[in-house]
């Protein structure tokens, strides 16, 4: 069994990362995954989440907001429109997001369109949690 | 034969002329460079949605999904990016008659969202509906401005508005060579795709999708053509510095090529002028003597 694998995660303007890994963590919207090489063949629809990417000896985190992944047994390819490194994150935007959006979820406005600050506030709380 | 006066004039209009277009050509040249390279980092993206798309309709053979039918109405949209600014050579032009000219795009049929104000008025002019105006987007064009647009279309889409959509852009395939093109979006077939089918992706063993097979195709379809559009807008951008880059410098040798007549012309009038001078003093000297 191989013990790395090659992961590319490709947004529309770059290449965002390229290189073999040994195990790579991200949220599906079906729920968290870890995927090590010789994953089953599959392909996956993105939800805002942590990506944890593990090197050999390093292991780097991304916030991953949407996109798609195909997993193929010695390749993982992500799809991402939206990917950020900790630091091209705009914490203080972030959090500006975040109250914007709870404010909004706890307001008793009836015609609000709950999914979408539902949406918005799980961006902010990613890009956060970046933040160590 | 033109005056000395004239001639000069008519000299230092065109070199003013031959200046502005030389400058031209020099920022233009710039421009390309960079839309270039711009053009050229999304292709890695836009390959490896196709290769996604190209394997999971291979392998899932025929799902009946909403985006792979036509719908059921006579109108089509049509997505026309040409420029804001003229003095492109055949640029937009070239994106107007593709329209005009093809055999599904009727006038009467025909939705225009347009981006790029040259195409607008000119499609305008020929009796097609323009629908949006996106002319801002092409000055610098971003991702979410192809995925919005994709939202709205997909809207009408699913409204039934609109049974099929089209996009009309100028392929960038190198700085002197591009090439009008007109691709149907949707209904998403792979033909339309436009690479060949003997390239498709290596068999792989079966593909697994989760949630499922329907709302992953409903999920990749709009990113996909949102990276379409993208692709576009920015090869678009890339094909219209190089095409005023060609416009350009071939104004700019014209008016060198102008200049030098002129000169010839200028020297002839005024040798002309010494020697009819010369023969009037000696004619009058002679009558004195």
């Amino acid at each position: 069994m191989a013990d790395v694998m090659k992961l590319r995660v490709i947004t529309p303007e770059k290449r965002f990362y390229e290189g073999d890994v040994s195990m790579v963590e991200l949220t599906t919207t079906e729920g968290n995954i870890g995927i090590y090489p010789d994953h089953i063949p599959l392909t996956a629809v993105v939800a805002p989440g942590a990506m944890k990417i593990h090197e050999a000896d390093a292991t780097k985190e991304a916030a991953l907001i949407s996109g798609f992944i195909t997993i193929l047994p010695d390749v993982v390819t992500i799809m991402a429109e939206t990917v950020e490194w900790p630091d091209e994150i705009d914490f203080k935007r972030a959090e500006e997001a975040r109250l914007r959006a709870e404010r909004r979820l706890s307001s008793p406005d009836s015609n609000l369109d709950v999914l979408r600050a539902e949406m918005a506030l799980k961006r902010a709380l990613v890009r956060l949690e970046m933040k160590h | 034969m033109a005056s000395m006066r004239d001639i000069k004039r008519r000299r230092a209009s065109i070199q003013s002329t031959g200046q502005i277009t030389k400058a031209m050509k020099l920022v233009s040249t710039v421009k390309l460079q960079k839309s270039r390279t711009k053009a050229e980092s999304s292709k890695p993206y836009f390959d490896m949605m196709y290769e996604t798309i190209a394997l999971m309709l291979s392998k899932s053979g025929n799902i009946n999904h909403k985006y792979l039918r036509a719908g059921s109405t006579e109108q089509k949209a049509v997505i026309a990016i040409t420029s804001n600014r003229g003095l492109a050579g055949g640029y937009n032009n070239n994106i107007v008659k593709l329209i005009v000219g093809s055999a599904e795009l009727k006038p009467e049929t025909t939705k225009v969202y347009a981006i790029g104000r040259k195409g607008r008025d000119s499609l305008a002019r020929k009796g097609y509906q323009i629908a949006e105006d996106y002319s801002e987007v092409i000055n610098e064009p971003i991702y979410q401005d192809a995925s919005d647009l994709t939202a709205e279309l997909l809207d009408a889409f699913g409204r039934g508005e609109i049974g099929e959509i089209y996009l009309a852009f100028t392929s960038f395939k190198n700085t002197v060579v591009h090439t009008p093109t007109l691709i149907k979006l949707l209904p998403f077939t792979m033909e339309a795709a436009g690479a060949d089918q003997e390239e498709a992706p290596k068999a792989q063993a079966l593909m697994n999708y989760e949630p499922n097979e329907e709302d992953v195709l409903d999920m990749i379809i709009p990113k996909y053509m949102s990276s379409l559009i993208y692709g576009a807008l920015q090869e678009a951008v890339a094909s219209e510095n190089g095409a005023r880059m060609t416009a350009m410098d071939a104004a700019t040798s014209n008016a060198e090529e102008m200049l030098g007549k002129l000169e010839l012309q200028y020297n002839r009038a005024r040798q002309g002028s010494i020697t009819q001078e010369l023969t009037e003093i000696i004619a009058g000297a002679n009558a004195i003597g």
